[in-house]
């Protein structure tokens, strides 16, 4: 078994891993930490595809190697976003829950603070 | 003299590695934080000094080796300042930080 | 054997890393270990020969996204997480298990049946660097071949740190967001912020510079060059901007103007959109990277810092 192989297992592994995550954690941080778990996994197997494409020039295939720069840095940025929201809802509500009403819970509506 | 260089990169980076071994040890049997925090940054500068040792022989060029010798400046700088923040958190919030 | 037993040791590694991750109890080991994780999945990507994509999971992946997360668990710290857990029972737990685990085994089977003869991009890719002036294929990929991705990621990044920053109450809009990591003065972090960033600055230059030819690139050197901005917005030796400097802004918007700017040229030009002429590429494309990597060193670090808390400054 090659490098690339135990690698592409290794991303099926951790995808899993990380969907299991992403649905059982009910804290919303542990689901981003999981969703990132996911996402990683996910670019493991396009590593793979690149290492598989290796041609006398380059080692690995640069095309699936850009693509999982781009969505590094996408991952990061969605990241970003989806905690500045959990901060900012934890801030208002001060909770943490998803859930979108619950009973005897008011706040003004649309008058910040 | 290639033999005898291989051989003692070989011996410098096992030596680091037992370091290494040793300061995880130590990061899991010692009894609090501080005494922790002691051997991680010791034992592991330690070792990755004798690993960089290891394979100055082995790099490419004068400047390969010094990049390996600012990789390990850079890394004792970061351990020490991040080991005095924990200490500090500790004393400041107690041992259970 | 050697190298096969350093392969199957870096995977379980990694494998128990991510299940702490996902399965630990409380909160901050799990950030803890995920940064590790990024760490030590960087390595893997060097096992693939994909040493840029190392870098970048290194420096963004593992790096600020830790720094992202290691904030954001201290101020929900606070947050009272209100009791969902009883609602799934364990057969539901079964369940969701076994779903995942026909996921992986469907991931799996297809990487164990790809293609033998597996089709790649490599030869072309290879066959027309020359044109391009450039050494490293990956960075051909990302500002020539594909461009139009890298301009929209570039795009991105710009509508995440909008969206940060519309998340401000009406009144703070303009104002300077908190440090990112809130960390209190401290003497030994000070100490470390004096002395680090000039050397990281020539080291995120340089990586940015020796994309060209080697692995590194704009994304990587922007990243240092970030790290280096929000060690000494951490250690309070400079305050974290006010959103609504006009500096801050321009730099936000550099990177995917200047890219688009280039593309709108070479359209009005003849060499198509986003295309570059030969004999000049090489310059154009150095330019574009140059404000690439500014704006990524004014972004990351925007994103982390997250939205404003005070309100400007008259």
């Amino acid at each position: 078994m090659s490098a690339a192989t135990l690698a592409g297992l290794t991303g099926a592994l951790l995808a899993g891993l990380g969907l299991y995550g992403l649905i059982i954690q009910p804290d919303p941080l542990r689901r981003i930490l999981a969703f990132n778990v996911l996402g990683s996994g996910i670019f493991l197997l396009f590593g793979i595809i690149a290492r598989r494409g290796a041609v006398a020039g380059a080692l690995a295939d640069p095309v699936p190697q850009a693509l999982v720069i781009t969505g590094i840095v996408v991952a990061f940025a969605a990241t970003a976003l989806a905690v500045a929201l959990l901060v900012r809802l934890s801030g208002e509500t001060s909770r943490v829950d998803l859930r979108a009403e619950l009973s005897g819970q008011t706040r003004g509506d649309g008058a910040d603070d | 003299m290639n033999f005898a260089l291989n051989l003692l990169s070989v011996a410098t980076i096992s030596v680091g590695s037992v370091f290494f071994l040793a300061g995880t040890l130590g990061l899991l049997r010692f009894p609090d934080a501080l005494s922790r925090l002691h051997t991680l940054t010791k034992a592991d500068n330690v070792g990755l000094g004798l690993v960089v040792i290891g394979l100055l022989p082995l790099a490419h060029g004068v400047l390969g080796g010094l990049k390996l010798v600012v990789v390990w400046v850079l890394v004792q700088l970061s351990g020490a300042t991040v080991a005095q923040l924990i200490a500090q958190s500790i004393r400041r919030n107690g041992p259970s930080a | 054997m050697i190298v096969q037993t350093l392969d199957i040791g870096l995977a379980a590694l990694v494998l128990t890393l991510a299940g702490w991750t996902v399965l630990a109890q409380a909160t901050f080991p799990a950030v803890v270990s995920y940064v590790a994780y990024g760490l030590l999945l960087s390595l893997i990507w060097v096992r693939l020969f994909a040493v840029d994509v190392a870098l970048t999971e290194a420096a963004i992946g593992g790096g600020v996204t830790g720094v992202l997360l290691i904030g954001a668990s201290s101020k929900l710290r606070k947050a009272a997480l209100s009791a969902t857990e009883q609602e799934l029972t364990p057969p539901l737990r079964w369940a969701i298990a076994t779903l995942c685990v026909l996921a992986t085994l469907a991931l799996a089977t297809v990487v164990l049946s790809l293609p033998d003869p597996s089709p790649t991009l490599a030869p072309e890719a290879v066959q027309n660097i020359a044109a391009t002036g450039l050494g490293n294929p990956v960075t051909a990929v990302l500002i020539a071949y594909r461009a139009f991705d890298t301009m929209l990621e570039k795009c991105v990044l710009v509508l995440a740190v909008v969206g940060v920053w519309s998340l401000a109450s009406d009144q703070y809009w303009g104002g300077a967001p908190g440090a990112p990591g809130a960390v209190t003065w401290d003497g030994a972090l000070a100490f470390f912020a004096q002395l680090l960033p000039p050397l990281g600055i020539l080291i995120g230059i340089r990586i940015f510079w020796i994309g060209a030819d080697e692995p590194g690139g704009a994304f990587q050197g922007g990243a240092i060059l970030a790290a280096m901005w929000m060690i000494i917005m951490m250690a309070r030796l400079a305050e974290a901007p006010a959103i609504g400097e006009r500096w801050m802004r321009i730099a936000l918007a550099a990177g995917p103007i200047v890219f688009l700017g280039v593309g709108i040229l070479g359209f009005v030009a003849g060499w198509g959109f986003l295309a570059y002429p030969a004999g000049f590429a090489k310059p154009l494309i150095i330019f574009v990277e140059i404000f690439m990597t500014l704006s990524i060193a004014a972004t990351l670090p925007m994103l982390v810092a997250g939205p404003p808390i005070q309100a400007p400054r008259p």
